[in-house]
């Protein structure tokens, strides 16, 4: 494999880790404080089957992230208000709200636009376009140096540089503002916040509102920069692949970004399967590479690489003493 | 809050969360600018209005029976199996490896096999998250999940790479030989009264229908079955009891993973007659909804399993002679889960409040 197909696949293996890494990032701050979120998916989905239609009709792909985030949000109540006021089951209430947005995009996509469940292709402003850097062009004859930064860096949608500005973010606001503090000590014991007098429903409702945020980030770069529309079941389990970094990150923000530029790494490898071959030697099937993110989380779960343990008060509703 | 009485927890809760469903649903078809009565009746009709529509509700309700009793007895051991999908592809990998193995000289000696290699597979597929979630303390959803996609890229391999015929183009496997091809109820002496047309629905029907009874064996009339339900109510007091955790876990998803495997016997030994990608079609997922709609008794399983099947053909009519999508169904599956599974404590309240309305004593 020569630099310029290393840097070809690094430079794919970017943009399939934005989406992975703006979700792993929502389920960090909701797991964090306590609640379970395997309805990272549906949110996604949700997201991106608005931004997609939004963007369409209006031709505007501001207002499509801004419909995608709405859309996002709502599923996000929905679970806050299954899980945190009416104290049911996180994890059904996850599996539940996927299937409503499998379900319900569908639905929708056809009813607006009737075409089998597709919003019609996306160009021009109603799409997310590829920023070039300050200097990319004049660097990019620079030996190694100018490739990395032109062709790998530069060229990215806006929201990849946000999702990438979102790890040192989160870091600063879970370990170095209070919110952050009573954010992760409700996730390990709420009793102890509750008898601060800080309220835990709100907290949880605040941790449960930014995954809300960020997934309708990660579903509209789906719609609108990695492609162009919506197109039924389009997140193709990338929410659960984002689960699964979450846990092979163990709950950290750098964590996941190494995680889901990793998991990242395995999709564009798999979108080349002559790459992989050339330099294993064997003929690696397709499917090993897709399997391998949840191989690879089965073996962290399973403490062969390193131990994992998740917020301690992570799954159970909060009762008030009275 | 207000203890409900035992019917109407047994009966009510599920009957108000499905009417809620209902009415949600309804609204949907209605936003889509369509009539919910005309879905209604187009999916009686087509689902329950002939023998031929019955044939199809029976047949998914067949494999639902199977995955929604695999979560109910996880669910009694206080685990969430939510990979019925993976281990019931699994299961069909098994019966595909065994109905092609040998020349069957008759369906009841395939059937028996098959079902072994079914349960098997299943069962395996079973048994690495139930031993990380015994040994290592892993989350059990986390990996059955992940066991979900592995189970899938595994398929695709074998069916792309190993057991696809030289020359075939679409990845799937031989057709079975027809020894081993089970009767569909047209062709069962006493159903065929009924059945007139060749349906889908077949003998694994009839052993769906055995499994329930067994399954409530098990759970109610065993000892294994009162370990099981001791250990899903309270861990610390089973372990007190003597229990032993590793045991009753292993135990349960082994049986929970078999029963997810069994349903292949319904869709790919009595339907496709060979394995193809996909063949579970998200029927693991939906033994979820069946579990919890089913209030996690073989009674309710079958009850709900039957409404789902309705579900399932109903939706497939309203696809064909409506412009309501076939998702639609998805929908509907997802909104039962959540009000029987997620928001059932609203539920209860909420029906706690008519209570008290209606003896002011009590309150």
């Amino acid at each position: 494999m020569d630099f310029a197909t290393l840097i070809q696949i690094l430079d794919s293996t970017l943009r399939l880790a934005t989406p992975l890494l703006l979700a792993c990032l929502a389920g960090l701050f909701s797991e964090r404080a306590g609640i379970f979120d395997i309805g990272l998916e549906g949110k996604m989905l949700m997201a991106a089957m608005a931004s997609g239609a939004v963007a369409a009709l209006t031709g505007s792909v501001w207002l499509g992230l801004g419909a995608g985030i709405a859309a996002s949000l709502l599923l996000a109540a929905l679970h806050g208000v299954a899980s945190i006021t009416f104290r049911g089951n996180q994890l059904i209430s996850g599996v539940a709200l996927n299937f409503l947005a499998s379900g319900i995009t569908v639905l929708v996509a056809q009813r607006l636009f009737g075409q089998g469940g597709r919003t019609p292709p996306l160009d021009g402003a109603a799409r997310f376009q590829h920023l070039t850097l300050p200097f990319a062009d004049a660097v990019r004859d620079v030996p190694i140096l100018g490739p990395i930064y032109a062709d790998l860096l530069s060229g990215h949608t806006i929201l990849t540089y946000i999702a990438l500005l979102a790890v040192p973010a989160t870091a600063w606001v879970l370990y170095r503002t209070r919110f952050g503090l009573r954010l992760r000590a409700v996730g390990e014991n709420p009793a102890a916040v509750d008898t601060a007098g800080i309220s835990v429903v709100y907290l949880r409702y605040a941790a449960v509102a930014i995954t809300g945020i960020l997934c309708g980030l990660a579903g509209a770069y789906m719609a609108t920069a990695l492609q162009a529309g919506f197109g039924r079941e389009m997140t193709a389990g990338r929410g659960y692949i984002a689960l699964a970094a979450l846990i092979f990150a163990k709950w950290r923000p750098w964590g996941a970004l190494w995680a889901t530029l990793l998991f990242g790494f395995f999709q564009a490898l798999a979108l080349r399967p002559d790459v992989a071959e050339g330099v294993a030697g064997v003929r690696i099937p397709v499917s090993l590479l897709d399997a391998l993110p949840y191989i690879l989380t089965v073996l962290v779960l399973a403490g062969f690489v390193g131990k994992a343990i998740p917020p301690r008060a992570g799954g159970e509703p909060y009762v008030k003493e009275r | 809050m207000d203890k409900l009485p035992g019917w109407a927890d047994v009966v009510l809760v599920p009957l108000i969360s499905l009417l809620c469903a209902a009415v949600l649903s309804a609204l949907v078809i209605l936003a889509i600018g369509q009539d919910p009565v005309e879905a209604l009746n187009v999916m009686v009709t087509g689902a329950l209005g002939s023998p031929y529509g019955w044939g199809y509700t029976l047949y998914y309700a067949t494999s639902f029976i199977f995955t929604g009793l695999a979560v109910t007895i996880a669910f009694h051991a206080s685990l969430f199996n939510i990979g019925g999908e993976g281990q019931a592809q699994l299961g069909g990998l098994g019966v595909a490896l065994v109905c092609l193995a040998l020349p069957w000289p008759h369906w009841t000696v395939a059937l028996l096999a098959a079902s072994l290699g079914a349960a098997l597979f299943g069962a395996a597929w079973a048994a690495i998250p139930a031993y990380l979630q015994a040994r290592r303390g892993s989350h059990i959803v986390i990996t059955t999940i992940m066991f979900n996609y592995i189970a899938s890229a595994l398929i695709v391999y074998m069916l792309v790479d190993v057991l696809r015929p030289a020359g075939q183009m679409d990845p799937a496997t031989a057709r079975f030989p027809p020894g081993t091809n089970l009767p569909t109820l047209d062709q069962i002496p006493g159903f065929s009264l009924i059945f007139t047309r060749t349906v889908p629905a077949n003998v694994t029907f009839l052993v769906a229908l055995a499994a329930c009874v067994l399954v409530w064996a098990l759970l109610w009339r065993t000892r294994l079955g009162y370990e099981i339900r001791a250990f899903g109510r309270s861990e610390p007091a089973a372990r007190y009891a003597g229990i032993n955790p590793f045991r009753i876990i292993m135990v349960t998803m082994l049986l929970s993973g078999a029963l997810a495997g069994l349903m292949s016997i319904n869709n790919v030994m009595g339907e496709s007659e060979r394995l193809v990608q996909n063949s579970t079609e998200g029927a693991g997922f939906i033994g979820i909804a069946v579990a919890l709609m089913g209030r996690n008794h073989p009674i309710g399983v079958l009850l709900a399993a039957l409404l789902f099947g309705f579900l399932y053909q109903g939706g497939a009519e309203l696809g064909l002679w409506t412009s309501i999508p076939i998702e639609l169904r998805i929908v509907v599956q997802g909104l039962v889960i959540l009000f029987t599974g997620a928001l059932d404590q609203m539920v209860r309240m909420l029906l706690g409040r008519l209570f008290r309305l209606r003896s002011p004593k009590a309150a």
